[in-house]
């Protein structure tokens, strides 16, 4: 009866059985080094080789080569910056968003320390980049435009295609943080000829601390972890093989029947988001509402703050995610509710919900069951709220 | 539970004292502003140099709530020089302690009180409590 209820997989999913029985026998029998001689690590090299192709297949990306990581912020560090340091003869400005991921924004501010310059475009209020400000923002020196695919915080798609073709018209490189949406939609890496592309295992129902970085043939980087030669020698370490295994099945299974699946989630998200937004009274869902990932719904509910909601949902059982200062330690709130113009003192009253696989009716009816009465009790004791009584 | 907070903070975050606006309060304070995520009032009744009453609203997080709750508990039935000596740490330590990101918190509730006892003052004798210097991080000046 009382069981819980996830909704935060955009934060992580768990790991998907078959996953974990695809990544058993590399921990105990197949533990061999890949780099060893012998005929038991030469199985696993090989292991290691099938799993990125199936990648290489499932994400069309055959023009280059696929270079496991350890997750989605590494893949994000090694682009960024191993571009930057490769090409900087050509040029030492870097365009990005400014709703990137922290993995995506932090490197950036770390090249600006190093003398490389960074200009972050801004979004409109649906949460898209706005390109007329990212052409604009093109100079001379510009080598490489990173924009996330989709956001991880209101699900917004962004015109990456677009975003190739003007960049390319200049021979500027395009990066993307796509740890959000490699696994919930199809992605033909080669027709969109994206440059470099960052994913995430965990993400799709795989293991963490592990990932990818798509390269595309012709596209230089350099490493940023020194060591031994794996990867291609663009990413030292002994390769975490029961990751590398568990990341290709975990897309094996995630890409069978990704449109099911995404229009299941919809479905559940769209009554979520309908119903919420008739039983609260001034509550407004972020982002663009049609371009966007089918499992995400990320709302504001004024007059009443995140973390609050947060715990009072917990002591339901029920998990989600705010973009409230108070829930992030920090004394603002989500940097991308903000560049999208929502007021400070809304924006610590969002909500994300973001849904997975085994979501059901039950837990929409759930929330939608509980939630009123939670706003309705915080909002009785805020200062803020003149409505009700 | 949720943020690391002590049995006592979530307690009162679930099951807040104090709760509401206080018909014909003699003082209210107000403290915060929604754009740092907190906003605090405090009311008090006070009869003789007595707070007899108290209550509060809040908009915040669940140290917010719970802060104002064991604040208003606090100074129930003192004086009002009594109410002025309870400090930030003495509502923390009331409430088992708050993880480090949420002291200002507590140091909100403290300036709470000494908002709804200044009123008072003000509106009985036209003249308030003497001008506090900063005493410590409620962010609001964003200069720290």
């Amino acid at each position: 009866m009382n069981t819980a209820i996830y909704l935060d997989h955009n934060a992580t999913t768990y790991v998907d059985p078959k996953v974990v029985d695809a990544m058993l026998p590399y921990f105990t029998e197949k533990f061999a080094n890949p780099s060893s001689i012998y005929s038991i690590s030469e199985e696993v090299q090989a292991d290691i080789q099938t799993a990125r192709e199936t990648i290489q297949n499932l994400l069309h990306a055959k023009n280059g080569k696929i270079i496991f990581t350890g997750g989605g912020s590494e893949s994000d560090n090694l682009a960024i910056k191993g571009y930057a340091y490769a090409n900087q003869s050509k040029g030492k400005h870097i365009i990005t968003s400014q709703i990137e991921h922290h993995a995506v924004i932090h490197t950036c501010e770390q090249l600006e320390k190093e003398g490389f310059t960074v200009t972050y475009v801004p979004v409109d209020d649906k949460g898209v980049v706005k390109i007329e400000e990212l052409k604009k923002a093109i100079k001379q020196d510009t080598i490489l435009i990173t924009i996330m695919y989709a956001n991880n915080e209101t699900g917004v798609i962004q015109p990456i295609e677009e975003i190739i073709k003007i960049a390319h018209q200049t021979k500027i490189a395009v990066h993307s943080d796509a740890v959000q949406i490699i696994g919930k939609k199809e992605i033909n890496i080669e027709t969109l000829d994206i440059d470099l592309l960052s994913f995430s295992a965990h993400k799709f129902y795989g293991p963490k601390g592990v990932g990818g970085l798509f390269v595309k043939k012709g596209i230089k980087i350099n490493n940023i972890i020194q060591g031994g030669g794996q990867e291609f020698k663009l990413r030292a370490g002994t390769e975490n093989t029961a990751g590398i295994v568990g990341t290709a099945k975990a897309l094996e299974i995630a890409m069978q029947n990704w449109k099911e699946e995404w229009d299941k989630e919809k479905k559940l998200r769209d009554e979520l988001e309908k119903s919420l937004l008739s039983l609260i009274p001034e509550s407004q869902v972020n982002g663009h509402l049609e371009n966007r990932l089918a499992n995400t719904l990320n709302i504001i509910i004024k007059y009443v703050e995140g973390e609050s909601m947060l715990l009072l949902l917990n002591s339901n059982k029920i998990y989600a995610s705010s973009g409230s200062a108070c829930t992030s330690g920090s004394l603002d709130p989500s940097h991308v509710l903000l560049a999208m113009g929502i007021p400070h003192e809304h924006a610590h009253g969002s909500l994300r919900f973001s849904l997975g696989k085994k979501n059901t009716k039950e837990d929409i009816a759930k929330v939608i069951e509980v939630l009123p009465g939670i706003i309705n009790r915080l909002r009785a004791m805020s200062p803020l709220y003149k409505g009700g009584k | 539970m949720g943020m690391n907070y002590s049995e006592k903070v979530l307690d009162h975050f679930n099951d807040p004292r104090n709760v509401g606006e206080l018909k014909d309060a003699d003082g209210v304070g107000t403290v915060g502003n929604a754009k740092c995520g907190d906003i605090m009032q405090v009311y008090i009744k006070v009869k003789d140099n007595v707070i007899t009453d108290s209550s509060f609203k809040a908009f915040g997080c669940g140290a917010a709530v719970a802060t104002c709750s064991m604040a208003t508990e606090l100074i129930k039935g003192k004086t009002l020089e009594e109410a002025l000596t309870i400090t930030n740490k003495a509502v923390m330590e009331a409430l088992d302690g708050l993880p480090p990101v949420k002291i200002h918190c507590s140091v909100l509730a403290e300036e709470a009180i000494h908002a709804a006892i200044n009123d008072y003052l003000v509106k009985t004798t036209g003249v308030g409590l003497p001008e506090k210097g900063c005493t410590g991080c409620c962010s609001s000046c964003g200069k720290h």
